[in-house]
């Protein structure tokens, strides 16, 4: 079987693009894009916790609401993040390399579906999109006869210790699937 | 002798049949995990945690730390078989191990790394039945304010000593500290950062989050960085040391052990220091120090007695204080809490059989590494030589069905492909996950006991620091953060940290 593609090369490429835009090459005052990147993202954190925590009562000192915590917590990370902000235009620390989209995105992507399907579709159709697509996250894998009896074999293992064995409450097949199965008269 | 009473009852706890049993199917699977390359004990422990929860607490627990060595232990033999160190307390470990490796003492490496882990193993059992009484009384008489310091200190600490930004770890701590506030408030009931989902309202399942950047964030690292491994030894003979070894590896290993546990009992934990430090000290003292890093059995023997000796040190403050100086104690309270046992100081009068039992099933633990290991490296190698892009699937596959089993709820499935995102994304930026864990176990506590410490106090924020101990803890921890920051200290860290990595 030819490997198959399940890469979503349209989106991926378009965020790829858009992001090699922004980040391979930083103005030249920025000298460490790595504090840069983590300032930023601290400052942004912290900012939209603290707006959240903003809703919720401060109290006093002596008898903290909900809100104070949180809200010392955001501050501080508003804080260390401005520090790197900071560092980000005076320390050397070399470039950042790109983050590798795909796997990213297959390996993120690939749990996102299993837990929509795994309730729906079962754990015997869940399992395979996991395996298939978090699989094809890797620059060696074939789609070939041994790949894919190693993955039957694991999801038989999984059912059988998971679902039959320690009795988690998962379905190997999913109320989207058995009208399927009642078509043919197999109750499952 | 309470000492003796208690690891007899220890003892008695420990070598019961479901204790035995459960000790060794968690060494055995930490160590077929652990060989894995690019699998570290946080990560193998968080991918079985959800195997443990319905075991009984005492049970669950042993299993775990079993994880936990054979995991450890696991990391060492990767790094010497294939110079692919799983964590980086084994980093030094492969320096002389992968070349004892590759002039086909692979054997007699493997048997060191054994033997040094035992014995440091074995000597810290005791010490920790010595200290961590003590200590539990001194705990005893700490109020909120003192805990409250406490926390802040062993967060400093656990940064410290650990590799990377000091500024990105601070901040990785401050996120796992918000992120702790997630969910109900304890004393208010209001909903704080759930977003309207039902699904947050009692808080992340930490499970989740060590699961997502421990495992799935480092599975995207490996994939970006994947290549071929090379696996130069085929098979191994000669396990045992010659005479000669025996000779050369007794002192390295005598000293590594006296240095992991003076290192592994602060706050914070040193494995990793442990382990470095070892390696510089067998640079300076050693009468075979021109060999090391060429295949000396010295560099084997040092660095694996102080890893494990500072690892296992790391239960003190557990057991203790409820305080993780790692992310795999912070599993360990994790699991605790899941398990309805409140950590701190409480544990050894409300739980002596859980307490004395994990001491004594540690050296129980180590006896079945020991035993364990030798016979099965054939298996190890084999498993370690499965190609890593056959590996990975099926740790995701475990990964989510265990996710899942948490609380059967699909929306920690997007939870763990979100924080595993943010671990791969943070990892990029020189951010590590473990502070971020720290940070997250502890927040809860650490608003509690601050809240509580202010209403004492009547709002008097002083009280932080006119109480001594509380004061002289977070003087430390200033202290601490200053002396880091001082250029001279932060380039003996740097060096400390990346001279022997090299």
């Amino acid at each position: 079987m030819a490997r198959t593609r399940v890469s979503m090369p349209a989106v991926s490429r378009v965020v790829a693009a858009s992001f090699d835009a922004v980040e391979p090459r930083m103005p030249n005052w920025i000298s460490s894009p790595r504090d840069f990147w983590t300032g930023l993202i601290y400052v942004l954190l912290g900012s939209g916790a603290f707006w959240i925590a903003l809703d919720y009562p401060l109290g006093t000192v002596g008898r903290m609401g909900p809100g104070y915590f949180p809200r010392v917590l955001a501050l501080i990370l508003v804080g260390i993040g401005m520090m790197a902000l900071i560092r980000a235009f005076v320390l050397d620390s070399g470039e950042v390399t790109h983050l590798a989209w795909k796997p990213l995105l297959m390996i993120c992507g690939a749990i996102v579906l299993y837990g929509i399907l795994v309730q729906t579709a079962g754990l015997v159709v869940a399992l395979t999109v996991l395996l298939t697509l978090g699989a094809a996250a890797s620059r060696y894998t074939r789609f070939d006869l041994k790949s894919i009896a190693g993955m039957v074999v694991l999801i038989a293992f999984c059912v059988l210790v998971f679902v039959k064995g320690l009795g988690l409450p998962i379905p190997t097949v999913g109320p989207w699937l058995q009208p399927l199965f009642m078509a043919v008269g197999i109750r499952v | 002798m309470e000492v003796l009473d208690g690891l007899a009852l220890g003892l008695q706890t420990a070598l019961s049949f479901n204790n035995l049993f459960y000790c060794l199917v968690g060494v055995f699977l930490g160590t077929a995990i652990g060989v894995l390359p690019g699998l570290g004990p946080a990560a193998t422990i968080a991918m079985l945690l959800p195997a443990t929860f319905a075991l009984p607490p005492v049970s669950a627990l042993i299993m775990l730390a079993g994880i936990f060595y054979g995991a450890q232990y696991g990391g060492s033999t990767t790094a010497i078989l294939v110079n692919v160190p799983g964590e980086t307390s084994s980093v030094v470990t492969a320096l002389d191990g992968y070349q004892m490796a590759r002039q086909g003492k692979a054997g007699r490496a493997l048997a060191t790394a054994a033997i040094a882990s035992f014995f440091a193993g074995t000597v810290c059992t005791f010490l920790i039945a010595l200290f961590a009484p003590p200590l539990t009384e001194v705990a005893l008489k700490f109020g909120p304010p003192e805990y409250f310091s406490l926390m802040v200190l062993g967060l400093v600490a656990s940064i410290v000593l650990a590799s990377g930004s000091i500024l990105h770890a601070l901040g990785m701590i401050v996120i796992g500290l918000l992120l702790g506030c997630v969910g109900t408030d304890v004393n208010v009931g209001t909903q704080r950062f759930t977003f309207g989902y039902l699904e947050l309202a009692d808080g992340i399942n930490f499970v989740v989050v060590a699961m997502g950047m421990f495992g799935i964030g480092e599975i995207i690292s490996n994939l970006e960085h994947e290549g071929k491994r090379d696996l130069t030894i085929k098979k191994i003979t000669g396990l045992f040391p010659t005479r000669e070894d025996w000779k050369r590896l007794v002192p390295p290993m005598l000293r590594g052990t006296a240095l992991g546990s003076v290192l592994g009992i602060l706050p914070g934990g040193g494995a990793a220091l442990a382990s470095f430090g070892s390696y510089a000290l067998e640079k300076k003292v050693s009468r075979y120090k021109s060999e090391l890093g060429k295949g000396a059995i010295e560099g084997v023997a040092g660095p694996e007695a102080a890893n494990n000796a500072g690892a296992q040190m790391s239960f003190i403050p557990m057991l203790t204080l409820g305080i993780p100086a790692n992310p795999v104690m912070a599993l360990m309270i994790g699991a605790m809490i899941i398990q309805g046992i409140q950590p701190g100081p409480g544990v050894i009068k409300e739980q002596p059989q859980l307490f004395w039992g994990v001491i004594a099933s540690m050296w129980v633990g180590n006896i079945m590494l020991l035993i364990l290991n030798l016979p099965l490296i054939g298996l190890w190698v084999r498993m370690i030589s499965v190609p890593y892009h056959y590996l990975y699937p099926a740790i995701l596959a475990f990964c989510s069905i265990g996710a899942l089993s948490l609380s059967n709820a699909p929306f920690d499935l997007y939870l763990l492909a979100l924080f595993g995102f943010l671990g791969y994304v943070f990892k990029k930026l020189d951010c590590e996950p473990a502070p971020l864990l720290l940070g997250f176990i502890l927040g809860p506590m650490m608003e509690e006991y601050l809240r509580r410490a202010l209403l004492l106090s009547k709002g008097d924020a002083t009280v932080l620091v006119t109480r001594p101990i509380s004061l002289t803890m977070l003087i430390m921890a200033a202290g601490l953060l200053l002396l880091v920051m001082l250029p001279a200290f932060s380039k003996t860290r740097e060096v400390a940290f990346q001279e022997e990595a090299v």
